[in-house]
């Protein structure tokens, strides 16, 4: 397998998506030092494609600006698409670990295809970073070889439960999300938050993946001062247009998926003032994160947004642990302790750094949607309006008293009368 | 004959040597899983194709089996228990599907069987409290027959080869038996077999209860392979899949399905990490497979194969009677 004339190894040697289009034959690689080898587990077909497509760009943006190099190891980048299925998940890591003995792995993107494949990372001592949700992985059921440079599922939304009931005054919530563990923790975070500043969630709605039609959940928002939303991929697009189209106007919390930067691009006025919390925005004024911004621009005229950011940020760790562990990933044991002993001053997120069970603590910005000049073109800007520095996967919670609940769920935290 | 027995050994050499002529772990666990689903696909087969009942919720049935094994073996039953049960799982639910779709035939019984399906994908979301919802049950280890560890590569797949071969006997039996003679004849002439006697629906009836027992024992495999079950692993996609392993390779052939499923397995592990648009590529197969040989592939290359002999070759007659290829498998 020393010559494999394939696309992945042109896509490495290029480290340039923008070519995709083009074939041309890679000039095979010399035995020099050994390349250090980069899986990524992401989702290139189905519904879920649209953030997966996004990881790759992210990863592909960081090789070209760091000229393919990792630490000065030249870098071969191998990409698999999962097909956004567990299954699929699972034999693509068999194939980045078993076949292409990759170094390390960024990546899955669903909550639960890394659940599929955490028993297999851990028995094969692979060390993978991931922006999945599935809080439990850096919570009740550790992972030593997982860490999570993006956040946790709930993560963001105790940050807008916090903002939604201090800062905006709201008192009175109805969340609606999808019903799956991603949807769960999100809500779950949300209402937590929300409830120890005082506010109150009448009520949860469920929606399975796909909805088109959310005209029947709509009817059921009265009463409330806030509605809290955390669709995903294109979901938010169509949500909100239902929900202006039948006149609602309550306004809407969501959080690093519901208001993504790479849909502002898409969205109408009707997403016009709504709040989100992201461990990423494209509005952060740093030069790390106009450098990253400009070249995802320049090699895939699409600007950046969490996924994207999160993968770019993930390269960003790894480099920093490669570094520190003297280029070599040899001991895994090691180089976990320098994965999690990373610290960062300057990523496009801002600076982070990563708790004793593998998860960023770092910063979280609340947006608005408004109409602001943008270096992009976009009609639609998310405005920063508040930074939340050093958040941690526990929020204001003592560890211990955080771990001893049970992890967000459909039914948990229950829900109280207001 | 001499042809196809030498043919059928080469086939089972080949299938005995993987480990030490393909090229790492991974494409061991390939074919493991090409064997696995090879058995569905046989399961499928055998509604399907020996007895003309097209059933799109067979990936349901699997994933009873998968989740119940799942289940025991998280609530902390042994693995012996938790295979037994599964497999009795599997067919008592086999046998609620065929009591409910051989009501009908044809239309009907796809859309029933479909039916039931989905609704087996909706328990395997909803009801969390045994499935785990969304988030799937993890399974941590695999079992050890007589002491033999599982875990690796190598041992798993020989321990899939094993049942797959038992697997592959029991099905030529049954082929060859007079219940799967009149299986077929229910298949063809459904009256006329009523007409001579036949209890058509008890006959049926039994093809499904043996298709149940190669899908449950398939989904035992599947849930051991990949130590995880999860909804995905049951909804209608799944079903096609192991539909379109049967009619690619040649329904109502024994050989078809095994063919099919390392044709689906190859373009969906393998391929796909050369073509990003592999479902694309996989349906380009299948419509190719179908207007050039509509029958399948392993009965269209026999019969292109005969066609080529009589052509080219020398006036060798009807040599070649028997519609199957063994070769073709690897």
């Amino acid at each position: 397998m020393s010559r494999k004339l394939t696309r992945r190894t042109f896509m490495t040697a290029t480290a340039a998506g923008a070519a995709a289009a083009t074939f041309k034959f890679p000039t095979p690689a010399i035995a020099q030092a050994a390349p250090f080898k980069l899986g990524l587990l992401t989702v290139k077909t189905g519904p879920l494609a649209q953030g997966g497509i996004q990881m790759e760009q992210g990863v592909l943006t960081w090789l070209k600006l760091h000229g393919n190099k990792m630490a000065g190891r030249k870098v071969e980048f191998i990409s698999a698409d999962t097909g956004g299925k567990p299954a699929g998940t699972k034999t693509k890591a068999q194939e980045l670990i078993e076949r292409d003995k990759v170094d390390v792995i960024l990546g899955p993107l669903a909550a639960f295809e890394l659940l599929a494949i955490s028993d297999y990372i851990r028995e094969h001592k692979t060390p993978t970073l991931s922006l999945a949700g599935a809080d439990d992985i850096t919570q009740r059921k550790p992972n030593p070889y997982f860490l999570r440079p993006s956040a946790t599922s709930s993560q963001a939304m105790h940050v807008m439960g916090h903002y939604t009931a201090k800062e905006m005054g709201k008192k009175k919530a109805i969340c609606i999300d999808y019903d799956f563990a991603f949807g769960y923790e999100q809500q779950g975070g949300f209402q937590a938050a929300f409830e120890k500043d005082g506010g109150c969630v009448a009520n949860k709605l469920w929606v399975p993946l796909g909805t088109p039609d959310y005209t029947p959940y709509l009817a059921q928002m009265t009463g409330i001062d806030v509605l809290c939303q955390g669709f995903a991929g294109s979901g938010p697009l169509a949500f909100m247009k239902q929900y202006a189209n039948i006149g609602l106007k309550f306004p809407v919390v969501t959080g690093e998926t519901g208001g993504d930067d790479a849909l502002l691009h898409a969205f109408g006025d009707e997403a016009l003032g709504m709040m989100s919390t992201c461990p990423y925005t494209l509005d952060l004024d740093t030069d790390a994160n106009k450098k990253f911004a400009q070249a995802m621009f320049k090699n895939f005229k699409v600007v950046p947004g969490f996924y994207a950011a999160g993968l770019y940020i993930n390269c960003d760790v790894v480099e920093a642990a490669l570094k520190a562990s003297g280029g070599t990933t040899h001991d895994k044991e090691k180089f976990m302790a320098a994965l999690k002993a990373v610290k960062l001053k300057d990523t496009p997120r801002g600076p982070i750094s990563f708790d004793h069970l593998g998860n960023v603590v770092g910063n979280f910005y609340v947006r608005r949607i408004e109409k602001a000049k943008n270096p992009y073109g976009l009609k639609l800007w998310n405005k920063t309006v508040k930074t939340y520095e050093n958040v941690s996967q526990f929020w204001t919670w003592p560890e211990k008293e955080f771990l001893a609940h049970p992890v967000y769920s459909r039914n948990y935290p229950p829900l109280k009368k207001c | 004959m001499k042809t196809r027995i030498i043919a059928l050994l080469l086939a089972l050499v080949a299938l005995v040597t993987v480990p030490y002529w393909m090229p790492g772990a991974y494409y061991i666990n390939v074919t493991s899983q090409i064997l696995f689903y090879a058995i569905f696909a046989l399961g499928l087969n055998i509604l399907a194709g020996y007895g003309g009942l097209v059933s799109l919720g067979h990936a349901g049935l699997l994933g009873i089996s998968a989740y119940a094994a799942a289940y025991l073996l998280h609530a902390g039953f042994g693995h012996p228990v938790a295979i037994i049960i599964a497999l009795i799982a599997g067919l008592i639910s086999m046998a609620v599907y065929a009591v409910l779709s051989l009501r009908t035939t044809g239309i009907g019984f796809i859309m029933i069987t479909l039916a039931l399906g989905e609704i087996i994908w909706g328990l395997a979301y909803r009801w969390i409290s045994i499935t785990n919802g969304d988030n799937g049950i993890n399974v941590h280890s695999r079992p050890m027959p007589f002491g033999f560890s599982l875990a690796s590569p190598t041992a798993f797949y020989y321990a899939t080869l094993v049942v797959f071969l038992v697997c592959i006997v029991i099905v030529t039996i049954f082929v060859r038996s007079p219940l799967g003679a009149a299986l077929m004849g229910t298949r063809d002439q459904p009256r006329r077999m009523n007409a001579l006697g036949y209890h058509v629906w008890a006959i049926r009836f039994w093809a499904c209860m043996l298709s149940g027992l190669l899908t449950a024992i398939a989904g035992v495999l599947f849930v051991y392979y990949n130590q995880f079950i999860s909804p995905q692993a049951v909804d209608l996609t799944a079903s096609a899949e192991a539909l379109l392993m049967v009619i690619s390779g040649g329904a109502g052939t024994l050989l078809g399905p095994i063919v099919g499923a390392a044709l689906v397995v190859i373009v969906k592990s393998v391929v796909s990490g050369f073509i990003e648009r592999w479902n694309m590529l996989l349906g380009a197969i299948f419509v190719v497979i179908v207007i050039f040989m509509p029958e399948g592939l392993v009965p269209g290359t026999a019969r292109l194969w005969r066609l080529a002999w009589r052509q080219f070759g020398t006036s060798r007659d009807d040599d070649a009677a028997a519609p199957s290829k063994a070769g073709a498998e690897q």
